[in-house]
């Protein structure tokens, strides 16, 4: 009974969802940004929209805080149909790609704006400012304007700005672009923290897949207005639905192949372009000798210069690039067929002495367990 | 390098004798004994008691500074408006014709305007008794029905550079569309909006065309004063004049440059 509990809401049968997406449309003219998307984000949920540029995904974010009318579709938060919610009345704050911090406002001010709107009482409003101004470490900068601050702290003033209002819903668009990778890093952490502490539900939208991978309960992963999956990040790293996901996050090989045996528990694949046969220990549903991809991770790989003990899975190959990044190499490696597959492995010792150098040929071996097959 | 620096600093100083000698030529004859405009005779302060003594350049001088007030105000407020809507309604039907029609008086010629806005007083008069007259009211329709151009245009292109964003922060922090207007857009434009005030200003106090086609008996302003003494011969009171008006003038651009680069500092 207790794993009931710890289960993710979006695991659960019959869980209420928080923000209800149906068939939203966002057509700007003839350009169709957001096609038909529909999508269930639960309370207290961090969800990333993941996608590149053009991808649909802050138009999303935008319909979700009322700066968009949909085409067609409905969203509905917390059970209430947004259709007639102007922006200023709805439950939910907004954290901008360029902070949008006000230039002539000190950042207390800034923060406080939110609740002068509401009118709350200014004993209120200047108590919840200065636990906000504590709570984000920025104390010391509450009587600066926003240009006589870092990037990094603007953020933090962005972020307190949107949250002072306590919104059940907080969207924030590329919320750590701006900042710097090692500043990025530690915002990330923080604002997982920041998250669990307040129990608001936060969607973020990124084109950052390390970035969506470290912060999101869950990602959707856009690309041409559609979202082509929803999953935890490891499912969609491990188990893509499609080449454009595959593709998409992180690097990975794909062969093309052809199935020859089609069974319950697995698949057997001839590719030609791989120089072997493949075999997947799921089933797939599909037509006989149907064409599909088998995709394999550059980290999922074994490497070695004899040939090893199985007949599926093995390519042969020789090195035609190495690059050294310190905690791993990166392999480029050409197989017969002109193919080139792409392997990192790990470097465990400082000296190796009989170290895989260019021209070596290998062989390249992975487990049935290991690779993904992709109808589509 | 030196060589270049050398260039510049010649052109630079070419340019400012350029600019700035006749005016210097102008504020020294102010001071000229002599009743010669022409003719030094010595240093003197008597064309400025004389100024003062005249009663027509001080009326004209004050219905110029009243006519210039309240036009370059009314022009604020209605380029303000028309450059907002301008640059935030989107698409509209007719949004080309708002838009030309807006920046029409910038092109048009002075006399066309004038006689076209003559005509209109004229008829309107004799259609429903309104505007009574030509005076200072029809100089302030006049001179606002171009000098809300300019602002419009400055407003609008301020506007443009503007961050779309902080409205729509605003507006998710709760503010509604006018408190989103008077909270952050208008602080935002300010600069934008002194510098319209202070443009439609000079331009009132300048103009000679329109105001003489729209202007009454007894209702002249300072430019048309001054135009019709030089007709008789330019006496150096008008130096005087000139002199005084310069340095108005110097002072209100220098302050506004002050204000906007404090304003600009702190944004």
């Amino acid at each position: 009974m207790t794993q009931e509990t710890t289960m993710p809401l979006w695991k659960q049968d019959g869980a209420k969802p928080f923000i209800q997406i149906k068939n939203v449309t966002k057509k700007f003219g003839e350009f169709t940004a957001v096609d038909n998307v529909t999508l269930d984000i639960y309370e207290n949920e961090l969800f990333c929209l993941l996608g590149g540029s053009g991808s649909g995904k802050s138009t999303l974010l935008r319909i979700l805080a009322g700066f968009e009318e949909l085409t067609t579709g409905q969203v509905l938060i917390d059970g209430v149909d947004m259709a007639n919610i102007e922006p200023w009345n709805r439950p939910i704050n907004m954290m901008f790609q360029s902070y949008a911090l006000f230039p002539h406002m000190s950042v207390a001010k800034n923060i406080a704006f939110g609740l002068k709107r509401d009118k709350v009482p200014k004993k209120e409003i200047d108590q919840r400012v200065a636990e906000m101004l504590t709570m984000m470490q920025i104390e010391q900068f509450a009587d600066r304007k926003p240009d006589q601050l870092s990037g990094g702290q603007r953020q933090r003033v962005a972020l307190a700005r949107a949250l002072i209002k306590r919104p059940k819903l907080l969207l924030l668009d590329e919320p750590l672009g701006a900042l710097d990778k090692k500043l990025r890093e530690e915002t990330q952490f923080e604002l997982v923290n920041i998250q669990d502490k307040l129990g608001v539900t936060f969607v973020v939208v990124t084109h950052d897949q390390e970035e969506a991978m470290t912060l999101a309960s869950r990602i959707g992963v856009m690309g041409n207005g559609v979202i082509t999956q929803v999953d935890e990040p490891r499912d969609v790293y491990e188990y893509p639905s499609s080449r454009f996901v595959a593709e998409f996050i992180g690097s990975i090989n794909l062969f093309e192949g052809r199935v020859y045996e089609d069974e319950v528990e697995h698949v057997k694949i001839k590719s030609k372009e791989a120089g072997c046969n493949f075999y997947v220990n799921h089933g797939i549903s599909c037509a006989p000798n149907q064409k599909v991809t088998v995709a394999i991770r550059p980290e999922k790989m074994k490497v070695s210069r004899k040939k090893p003990d199985q007949e599926f899975n093995c390519l042969h190959g020789q090195i035609i690039d190495i690059a050294y990044m310190g905690n791993l190499s990166i392999f480029r490696i050409k197989l017969e067929s002109g193919a080139i597959v792409r392997v990192t492995l790990p470097n465990l010792v400082r000296e190796n002495r009989n170290p895989l150098t260019w021209d070596d040929f290998v062989y390249l071996a992975w487990d049935y367990d290991s690779s993904v097959v992709l109808t589509s | 390098m030196t060589r270049n620096s050398k260039f510049l600093s010649i052109s630079s100083l070419l340019g400012f004798i350029f600019l700035y000698a006749p005016i210097i030529s102008l504020i020294i004859y102010s001071f000229n004994k002599s009743k010669l405009v022409t003719v030094w005779g010595g240093w003197s302060i008597k064309w400025y008691v004389e100024l003062f003594n005249n009663q027509q350049i001080i009326d004209a001088a004050l219905v110029s500074l009243n006519v210039a007030f309240i036009t370059a105000t009314l022009s604020v407020i209605l380029g303000v408006l028309a450059g907002y809507v301008l640059s935030r309604m989107g698409r509209f039907p007719g949004k080309l014709i708002v838009s030309g029609w807006v920046s029409a008086p910038l092109i048009m010629p002075e006399v066309i305007t004038g006689l076209s806005l003559l005509l209109l007083f004229v008829s309107l008069e004799s259609l429903i008794g309104w505007p009574a007259g030509r005076g200072i009211t029809t100089i302030i329709i006049a001179h606002t029905t171009f000098c809300m151009a300019y602002v419009a245009v400055i407003v609008q292109s301020r506007l443009a550079q503007m961050d779309d964003s902080l409205e729509e922060a605003a507006m998710d922090l709760g503010a509604k569309p006018h408190s989103l207007f008077f909270l952050i857009t208008l602080p935002i434009i300010s600069p934008a909006i002194i510098s319209g005030w202070l443009l439609a200003f000079t331009m009132s106090l300048d103009d000679l065309v329109i105001a003489s086609f729209v202007s009454g008996p007894g209702n002249s302003t300072l430019p048309m004063v001054i135009f019709s003494k030089i007709r008789l011969g330019v006496t150096p009171e008008v130096n005087a004049l000139a002199t005084i008006m310069i340095l108005i003038v110097a002072i209100g651009v220098v302050s506004a440059m002050w204000q906007m680069r404090k304003k600009e500092n702190a944004l």
